[in-house]
């Protein structure tokens, strides 16, 4: 699956996403924060020095504010064209001038480039942290910044590893399994929500299966409650002991969690199928298209 | 808790050497605002790596952990001036403090000053206030534990010889025998309510009483040694229980904190007023602190047998 995936970030793209950001940013801030964007974009490309870097970075909350940045219907779908999975709608204006500084610092040797990012990641407040790890899919040479991203999962900020596991495509297209694994297991454990990660669905594997059966299992014998969401990453792997666990689910679990393992049981196995024949209003349900992973995330993120 | 749920702020606190569960007292008890300068960690470091890594808790997870308990958390960057003995260390310190001083709810430039009045302290004292007048940063100045009336006196005129405005300057750590000196010549006077060696919250009444609330700020400094974080709401009842005008209790444990740290333009009373969704999403929002427990900052915190 990995090695099938395309650079999504030619040089060409990386123009293009310039071009987005800047219009984005001239349509919402004030002039005097233009101003002072324009004037820092034109200092970077004259002299791509890490200096100047490191100071418009440092300086982008006080010089622009941190409001939400507010984007079309239409401007959403382009972002989602420019690079799919890019979800800039969940992002700041600090976030997208960062992310147009570390875009406009254009160094001859990626080497540089690599450094002068990973000098910024090893000095990053929370904030920066957040706007690095977001802004890793547009970024040129995506591939190089896998162990940062792997290693900014390791935190135990919770609002850095959402920063990387939510809304963020880039883990789905660069992460190996085994990281990918610990991101949704770790998800779990910081109760960051699992609808709001790219690729739940499409990277499921048996081993991810099992990983999240013996979590549910600890759960239950601490007497705590099993995120609903888990069952989404089951697949079709639901057979043994998934499948005992979804029929108990099934068999005593309060009317939401009965809902997250009739879709499980319906994307599932053979015999997963059996089971959802025993529910038939939430098979009924589920086949009429009222019941979808999606309108469950409405209320069960 | 306190009475009247009074605000207050502890502008000196090394939450590093602290544990989650005073965060949860501190916020219990009326703290909404905290400042960490960068300090001595009772160890000397050896490497200019560990400083580094020091300087990205305060901005990074210290900062982070604080939010989640509702306690703002700002904090100062410098080398400090025990460490400044350390001359080749000192000097790669050096090189990085510009990479961190402008970053945002870095407050000032600190603590800065002397330990053992030696030459290098004063080296990097001296360098560390050029750079916070190149920066337009203010800056909190340590006063040492030892010959503390000398290394007070000496502080200011080195901070005005060096061209600094008094009212940019927190002096810390002061007594009874300093206070006069500091107060009059126009620089902000912070006390550290610090059992056994610094200050003890009965004489801190006795200060207020007698000079006011003027440019008086109160502290705990409380690190890894016998200290209280609960030092300033501890000391804001203190002062009202003993008929201290309600105005001046609020303005030595809150309002002048915020006056001398807001000039920085990082510390701002709507940050814990009314943090914007921004924050909370950023900040506020998850509870990896908390292990999975509901957040517990609104909730009256109660101490239970049972632990689940």
């Amino acid at each position: 699956m990995i090695a099938t995936i395309q650079h999504p970030t030619e040089t060409s793209k990386t123009s293009n996403i310039i071009n987005y950001l800047q219009n984005c940013l001239e349509k919402q801030l004030h002039q005097s924060a233009l101003t002072w964007l324009n004037w820092t974009i034109e200092k970077l490309l004259d002299n791509p020095s890490s200096h100047s870097l490191f100071i418009g970075f440092s300086q982008t909350p006080r010089q622009v504010g941190k409001a939400n940045l507010s984007l079309s219907q239409e401007a959403i779908s382009t972002a989602r064209q420019l690079r799919p999975g890019w979800m800039p709608e969940y992002w700041t204006v600090d976030q997208a001038v960062r992310t147009l500084l570390l875009l406009n610092f254009q160094t001859d040797e990626p080497q540089e480039y690599l450094a002068s990012v990973e000098k910024l990641f090893s000095a990053a407040d929370v904030a920066e942290q957040i706007a690095l790890y977001q802004s890793l899919p547009v970024l040129p040479y995506p591939q190089q910044f896998k162990a940062r991203a792997i290693e900014g999962l390791r935190t135990n900020m919770v609002t850095v590893f959402n920063a990387i596991a939510l809304h963020n495509p880039y883990p789905k297209d660069y992460f190996q399994e085994a990281a990918w694994n610990q991101m949704v297991l770790k998800a779990l454990f910081v109760e960051s929500h699992l609808s709001q990660i790219q690729g739940l669905d499409s990277r499921v594997n048996a081993k991810l299966a099992k990983m999240l059966s013996d979590y549910a299992h600890e759960r239950w014998s601490a007497g705590r409650g099993v995120n609903p969401q888990l069952w989404r990453a089951m697949g079709s792997f639901t057979e043994g002991q998934i499948l005992a666990d979804l029929e108990k689910v099934l068999r005593e679990g309060e009317t939401f969690e009965q809902q997250a393992a009739a879709l499980a049981c319906f994307g599932g196995s053979a015999e997963a199928q059996t089971l959802l024949d025993k529910v038939p209003t939430l098979k009924q349900a589920i086949e009429q298209g009222q019941l979808t992973w999606d309108s469950f995330s409405q209320t069960h993120l | 808790m306190l009475i009247d749920n009074m605000m207050v702020i502890d502008p000196h606190i090394h939450m590093t050497s602290r544990t989650t569960y005073d965060y949860l007292v501190m916020k219990e008890y009326g703290v909404v605002a905290i400042i960490e300068p960068s300090f001595w960690l009772g160890q000397p470091r050896t490497h200019v790596g560990t400083f580094q890594d020091y300087f990205n808790s305060l901005i990074g997870w210290e900062r982070f952990r604080a939010e989640q308990f509702g306690i703002r958390h700002y904090c100062t960057i410098s080398i400090n001036p025990k460490e400044a003995n350390n001359e080749p260390l000192a000097e790669q310190v050096m090189e990085l403090l510009p990479l961190y001083a402008c970053k945002e709810g870095v407050v000032a430039l600190g603590e800065v000053g002397f330990d053992d009045m030696t030459e290098a302290e004063e080296k990097y004292f001296r360098l560390q206030l050029k750079l916070a007048k190149e920066l337009d940063k203010l800056v909190l100045v340590h006063t040492p534990h030892r010959n503390k009336k000398e290394g007070t006196s000496r502080s200011m005129d080195i901070c005005l010889e060096e061209g600094l405005d008094p009212l940019q300057v927190i002096i810390d750590h002061a007594n009874e025998e300093t206070v006069d000196e500091v107060l009059d010549r126009g620089f902000w006077c912070a006390f550290s309510i610090y059992p056994n060696t610094k200050m003890g919250n009965e004489r801190m009444v006795e200060l207020v009483k007698k000079y006011g609330s003027d440019r008086i700020i109160i502290d705990s400094a409380a690190d890894w040694g016998m200290s209280d974080p609960l030092a300033v709401p501890k000391t804001a009842q203190l002062m009202l229980e003993s008929n201290i005008r309600e105005d001046h209790v609020k303005a030595v444990c809150y309002g002048n904190a915020l006056k001398a740290y807001g000039q920085s333009g990082e510390m701002k009373e709507e940050h814990w007023l009314e943090p914007t969704a921004i924050d909370q999403r950023q900040l506020y929002e998850g509870n990896s602190v908390l292990r999975g427990q509901t957040p517990m900052v609104e909730k009256p915190f109660q101490e239970s047998i049972i632990i689940r």
